[in-house]
């Protein structure tokens, strides 16, 4: 009688059980952010009890009067993040990002202010150089992996600061760009300035388009492509990759190459963008400080799941909540605590696969009742697993 | 009343986990100073089982007894002091530390804070002295032979004056010899007074030491039957559920021209100094299966992986059917004719976070019947998918879209078998095959390579079991400390001789025969 019951229930109970994990994992993303805003509010009633409450009504409902900066902001933090999670599905860890970020913008300046090019195409132009820019400085870890098997963090690392610097020296020098008295770039022309969105009140531009529709195009290339199934299988398992003859070291090169270019996109994009007050535009300045936005990107992949359309999701979120963050300041909080929250999110997401398998559990447990099931497989599976246990200890 | 003569008993056990049962309702009784086998195919619930007495995980229902009393094992260190031990499949022991060292590990004698080592010397050369368990106690582990670490293994438990000694598939890593040995230990043990619990699914040594067997089945008590009173076909039958054939059945093989023709392959090792494969050459023809016998770790590995692209040789040469592919790609000696079943199969052998689809066309997804322009032709892997798993079998919760890693791991070598058979090729490697699997998952994969030499492939098979090296080679070389040291027909030679071969105790040259012709 058990074993009926087990048949008849077992192809039902196996699809829920998928269901149950899609479904979690992205409620766990949730369950992160719910704890870290948590987290965070119980910070601003340490700091100030008087005005928690409408500091962190700012945090969470701020955001919603300022949409056009929110998708504003998102943007490079979407590319970068984008550019972190492309590597990830290889199983690389692009810390580099932000050299490769600032390289982006560089190279977007260089084209903006010394090429004399038609106005129609002079911006598409700058865009493009700002990826080479990213390609470049990604090619350096991927080259240095795949060929002499260094560790690509601690290369990125290395390429952060090294761009970092050239970057601020090669604009300090520049005269055509720069302007000593106010340590910054001058403005960029305008027609090099990629459209506004004509969102009032806010920068967006086409940027956040342009990031979107890449992001989707990766979601293409990942799944649909013999290219992004070599590259998620090298991620997943690099020994069956190399066991199935793909090439690694060229995949290496050309991942790290990718994640590069979509990080310089992020640059161009960003310093690229108009500005409200004409004849102004976004400015560099080269005061010797890493580009933030490309660890934001780290934070923002992972809490995407390193899925290029979660990116997306994320991006705007992190963006959402830092503008809010800012607005905290109004009653007087830092708007380091946001960047406080944002941490104790990611920290928690990256709790994600254990809270998902435990809430899963936990419902399969409320499910169960009567449905036993005897399945040879799933006891193989479970002897796995024990044998895993065993060997792990 | 019968109690008092069972020394450990668990009594209807059953641990279920979410959507199974993995024990159900199990009693296991251990009587003192008896080998007790238990015996089963993978999946049974033989580690559940033990992982229970282990004090790893807490049975839903039944209980566990010592000497008729009810125990409660919450943890290893509870087991421990019930004096229950185990040795396990793979080693604990600490390769750099001494043997004396790794035997005191974590019960060290000490005198004023200090260790006191001649204390636990004293200790440990009375043991080995009184079980006849020879050991050196200042060697380094590292050194001594993997016969040797296992009695160590069993010393770590003697020392902990366990009464209750479990061993786990033990006699995997040994030769012939060793094995011959080690159930002599087990005996003498027994006789001793203490009391074993033999894990297993090898029918003849369960037969050759054991007074009882408790044979699990899908999770399930197929009962104890007393050794004196069963065959090898009835606990076969017990374990499987219906009549397995334990033979091969297969024709004289027909050997036509040679494909693999290996010359001089010499290849450097990763782990020490030395070259793991020494001027190693030999040939497989159409139509038969070489098989490479030898202990674990005497370069077998190394040999295939050299063949099939996955390491670089030295020197030395490699031709299929005529063509030189020594430096060939792994990708160009898989399109050149290499199918490679490899030794490790979630390792290297599958992408075990990919769907089964996705598996079955990892070494052919880049050709045009599979990709457009570098986009990939779902439907055409869904069609191809499911015509394999249908070929050969392949049992999975979702069909080809069930992701492998929640398959058994009969049904992923089974995948894996699928893709190598059925892609183009003229020699078939394959490593271990057989390697965890249950009896008739076995059978299956031996049929399927007497199969593949039939259709007139060339078939080379590395195996570590002496029974898979004599029923289903046509041809075995032996392979020792990394050079091939005998050539054997599996129908004339012996369990015994191979055994001298396997451990370096008798050598012929064969490397003459091939580089004269």
């Amino acid at each position: 009688m058990q074993d009926k019951n087990g048949m008849n229930s077992k192809t039902n109970e196996k699809k829920k059980f998928s269901e149950i994990k899609g479904f979690s994992s992205f409620t766990s993303a949730l369950m992160a952010i719910v704890i870290g805003l948590l987290f965070g509010f119980i910070v601003m009633l340490l700091a100030n009890p008087n005005n928690a409450v409408a500091g962190f009504r700012y945090v969470l409902l701020g955001g919603l009067g300022r949409f056009g900066d929110v998708l504003y902001f998102a943007t490079p933090i979407l590319m970068t993040g984008l550019s972190v999670a492309f590597a990830f599905k290889m199983g690389l860890f692009n810390i580099g990002a932000s050299g490769q970020y600032t390289m982006g913008m560089f190279f977007a300046l260089y084209v903006a202010f010394m090429f004399n090019l038609p106005p129609s195409i002079h911006w598409i132009v700058a865009i493009l150089a700002g990826m080479i820019g990213g390609m470049l400085w990604g090619f350096i870890p991927g080259i240095f992996k795949s060929l002499l098997n260094v560790n690509e963090v601690i290369t990125s690392i290395m390429t952060n600061y090294i761009g970092m610097y050239l970057v601020d020296m090669l604009i300090r020098s520049n005269e055509a760009m720069y302007i000593p008295s106010m340590t910054r770039t001058k403005y960029i022309p305008q027609h090099v300035q990629i459209r506004s969105l004509g969102i009032a009140g806010s920068n967006v531009n086409f940027g956040v388009i342009f990031a979107i529709l890449i992001a989707i195009v990766l979601y293409i290339i990942l799944q649909k492509t013999t290219f992004g199934y070599e590259l998620k299988a090298t991620g997943y398992n690099k020994y069956a990759a190399e066991y199935a003859g793909m090439n690694g070291k060229r995949n290496i090169i050309l991942t790290m190459v990718i994640a590069g270019a979509l990080s310089g996109l992020g640059g161009a994009f960003a310093i690229l963008a108009p500005s409200e007050i004409i004849g102004s535009s976004m400015t560099y300045e080269p005061i010797n400080v890493i580009a933030v936005n490309g660890f934001n990107g780290i934070a923002v992949a992972l809490l995407g799941n390193s899925h290029p359309i979660g990116t997306i999701f994320s991006a705007l979120f992190i963006s959402y909540i830092q503008r809010g963050g800012t607005l905290a300041s109004l009653v007087g909080y830092k708007p380091e605590i946001i960047d406080l929250v944002i941490s104790v999110i990611i920290y928690f997401s990256a709790f994600a696969a254990i809270m998902s398998s435990a809430l899963g559990r936990f419902i399969t447990r409320r499910n169960k009742k009567e449905k036993i099931v005897s399945n040879t497989q799933s006891v193989g599976n479970i002897e796995a697993d024990i044998n895993n246990k065993e060997a792990e200890k | 009343m019968e109690n008092e003569n069972y020394i450990i008993e668990m009594l209807n056990i059953t641990k279920e986990f979410p959507g199974i049962v993995a024990n159900d309702n199990i009693t296991l009784r251990l009587k003192k100073g008896e080998i007790h086998a238990l015996l089963g195919e993978n999946g049974a619930g033989k580690s559940t089982l033990m992982s229970v007495l282990f004090g790893l995980y807490q049975p839903e229902k039944g209980e566990i007894r010592k000497n008729g009393e009810v125990v409660k094992i919450n943890n290893p260190n509870d087991a421990n002091d019930l004096g229950i031990g185990m040795v396990h499949q793979h080693f604990r022991l600490v390769e750099v530390f001494t043997v004396l060292e790794n035997i005191i590990l974590g019960v060290e004698p000490t005198k004023n804070g200090f260790l006191d080592m001649d204390q636990a010397r004293e200790k440990v050369v009375d043991l080995s002295q009184r079980y006849g368990l020879k050991v050196d106690p200042d060697a380094v582990i590292e050194d001594i032979s993997v016969g040797m670490q296992q009695r160590v293994e069993i010393l770590k438990m003697l020392y902990r004056d366990n009464e209750i000694l479990i061993f786990d598939e033990p006699t995997a890593v040994l030769t012939p010899q060793e094995i011959a040995e080690l159930l002599q230990i087990m005996k003498d043990l027994a006789n001793e007074g203490k009391s074993i619990l033999f894990i297993s699914h090898k029918l003849n040594e369960i037969m050759a030491v054991a007074d009882r067997c408790t044979v699990l089945r899908k999770g399930k008590c197929m009962g104890t039957v007393e050794i004196k009173d069963t065959t090898k076909e009835e606990l076969s039958r017990m374990m499987v559920g219906r009549e397995v054939s334990l033979k091969v059945d297969k024709k004289e093989s027909q050997p036509g021209e040679v494909v693999l023709s290996i010359r001089n392959m010499t290849v450097p090792s990763k782990i020490h100094k030395n070259n793991a494969v020494r001027d190693v050459s030999f040939d497989v023809r159409r139509g038969e299966i070489v098989c490479i016998a030898g202990i674990d770790g005497n370069g077998q590995t190394e040999l295939v992986q050299a063949l099939t692209g996955l390491e670089k040789m030295t020197s030395g040469q490699i031709n299929l059917c005529g063509k030189d592919i020594s430096k060939a790609s792994i990708r160009q000696r898989s399109i050149a004719g290499i199918s490679h079943i490899p030794e490790d199969r979630q390792k290297y052998g599958l992408v075990l976070d990919y769907t089964l689809e996705e598996n079955l066309v990892l070494q052919r997804y880049w050709q045009p019947q599979f990709q457009n322009k570098g986009f990939i032709k779902f439907d055409e892997v869904r069609k191809y998918a499911l015509r394999l798993i249908d070929k050969f079998d392949i049992r999975s919760g979702q069909g080809p879209i069930t992701v492998v890693r929640s398959m058994s791991g009969g049904n992923q070598q089974k995948a894996i078998i699928a893709r190598e058979m059925d892609k183009d090729h003229e020699l078939l490697v394959a490593v271990q095959p057989t390697r965890g699997l249950d009896v008739g998952a076995i059978e299956y994969i031996h049929k399927m390579l007497v199969e593949g030499r039939d259709s007139g492939k060339a078939v080379l098979l590395v195996s570590l079991e002496l029974d898979e090296v004599l029923n289903v080679s046509d041809r075995i070389l032996v392979m020792y400390e990394g050079e091939i040291v005998g050539q054997l027909d599996p129908k004339e030679t012996t369990d015994e001789e191979l055994g001298l071969y396997m451990s370096g105790a008798k050598r012929d040259n064969v490397k003459e025969i091939y580089n004269a012709g």
